[in-house]
């Protein structure tokens, strides 16, 4: 495993977990394929307040304001995807 | 270059035919005092649907206003759709609110329906026939959450079925079509939402609430039990979430905000007809109700600016090239902001109209009774909670950036 892919997969657990806390879904997210819609899994766009906020805290990032949209809480990977872009 | 739509000054003149809707808003005035205000007292007594005024307005096509001219609608834009329920809170609070909900309904089959083949003929349809529009959103169980639903539609085949408990279907008996919310199927989420359009003759109600309220008594909004079916092409082709956050959250504190400013500014009509009388009585000399009507009058004017300051914001997203500007969290606090403000002001501006026309506004057999208007004014707070908007914002603002 190269250090870019075992980065991109300890992010993309620790989004996992931010998700599993604040995403209030109506599945268990830990059985959740990375590219699951989480829309249909019942997130709403309230709850990725929640989510943003722990992102922020937990990366230590802030997200723009043109980031708040459906794309970028759409999965767990473009989750991920986002908080690799803002925290490089 | 949003913050500067906002504040351009109030002018219908970006509309097209300025000089055909200066006709046909005399004409809206004409039918207000002919026929709504003749009968708003009646209606508000016997908590009655205002068919009267339904009529009148079936008659001058506005049911029809905001579908787009290829259908034979009149293609007004939400701000001249505002200016019209205003016109109409002028003369009756119900009239004036069933006529918004309606234009609400159509703004979503506009904005969201038109690339499906059932809809485009149905716009057709509801100009030609002048059909009526209500809507089921809230349901039994949810809390008023508008963003979740219980009740899911069953497809089989090209046909659905779809059964809700909804408390509150405002004029639901006297519809024509319903826009029901819903989960898209039994499985999803409550948060995974359509919008179905059901026909009158495809589905039956069963009551569950009766309407006898302080206020806005006209628009009968009795509860039922919706029991429905019909084909799959009367699903709008739009997830409800879209439809929700890109028209009929926009759109509803729009209308509500503009039929309330007429509601509000009959109240200082009545004032302002009583401070002339007072001054005739006193020649020479300024009553000091004069002095509260010049108060009022500034309230007033506010609560309209705000109201058309946000219809040409988002007059200028539905004709822009990035709509998607309106979708961010900082449109939806704007959106919010406005009915928490004009919610309070319609109380704050009756209550100052109670206290310049002061007795003869407290009786209900005065010309000057300001009843009927007080007691509309107090269900604006309450028409989707004033405190789940503030709490809404509150979490919102955690995510907001920008100033606005």
């Amino acid at each position: 495993m190269t250090n870019a892919t075992a980065d991109l997969a300890e992010g993309i657990a620790a989004v996992r977990e931010i998700v599993a806390q604040h995403g209030r879904l109506t599945v268990d997210v830990h059985s959740l394929d990375e590219d699951c819609d989480l829309y249909g899994v019942g997130l709403t766009s309230l709850a990725t307040v929640g989510i943003m906020l722990a992102l922020e805290d937990r990366f230590e990032i802030e997200f723009p304001e043109s980031m708040l949209s459906r794309g970028t809480f759409r999965s767990i990977s473009s989750i991920a995807e986002a908080v690799t872009n803002l925290a490089s | 270059m949003m913050s500067s739509i906002a504040e351009c000054p109030v002018s219908l003149s970006a509309a097209p035919d300025v000089l055909d809707f200066d006709d046909l808003l005399s004409r809206v005035n004409a039918a207000g005092r002919e026929v709504l205000a003749v009968h708003a007292a009646d209606v508000d007594n016997k908590a009655r649907f205002p068919a009267e005024s339904i009529d009148a307005m079936r008659e001058l096509k506005l049911l029809s206003a905001y579908v787009p001219v290829e259908y034979g609608g009149m293609g007004l834009n939400i701000i001249q759709t505002a200016k019209i329920c205003e016109v109409l809170g002028h003369y009756c609070g119900s009239s004036a609110m069933i006529y918004a909900m309606h234009c609400i309904q159509v703004g979503c089959v506009v904005h969201h329906a038109q690339k499906s083949a059932y809809f485009r003929r149905y716009l057709q349809e509801l100009v030609d026939d002048q059909r009526l529009m209500a809507s089921a959103t809230t349901e039994l169980g949810t809390g008023g959450d508008l963003r979740s639903s219980i009740c899911a539609v069953e497809i089989n085949g090209d046909c659905f079925t779809l059964t809700k408990k909804a408390p509150v279907i405002s004029y639901g008996e006297y519809s024509d079509d319903i826009l029901v919310t819903c989960r898209r199927d039994p499985g999803a989420p409550a948060s995974e939402q359509l919008h179905v359009m059901v026909r009158r003759g495809d589905y039956t109600t069963e009551p569950l609430s009766t309407w006898d309220t302080m206020g806005f008594r006209g628009t009968c909004s009795s509860g039922f039990t919706l029991t429905s079916h019909g084909s799959t092409d009367q699903i709008l082709p739009t997830p409800f979430n879209d439809i929700l956050q890109q028209t009929m959250h926009p759109y509803s504190h729009i209308v509500w905000g503009a039929l309330w400013t007429g509601i509000a500014s009959d109240a200082v009509n009545l004032a302002r007809a009583f401070v002339r009388a007072e001054a005739r009585k006193t020649p020479g000399e300024t009553p000091i109700s004069a002095i509260r009507l010049a108060e009022v009058d500034l309230v007033l004017q506010e609560m309209r600016h705000n109201v058309y300051s946000l219809a040409r914001e988002y007059h200028e997203l539905l004709t822009s090239d990035h709509p998607e500007a309106g979708h961010g969290f900082g449109f939806s606090i704007r959106t919010n902001n406005l009915k928490l403000s004009c919610s309070q002001r319609i109380v704050e501006i009756v209550g100052q109209a109670l206290l310049i026309c002061g007795i003869s506004g407290y009786r209900n057999d005065s010309r000057f009774s300001l009843s009927r208007h007080l007691r509309d004014a107090y269900g604006a707070a309450l028409m989707v909670n004033n405190d789940r908007i503030t709490k809404l914002n509150a979490t919102m603002l955690l995510a907001h950036r920008e100033g606005h």
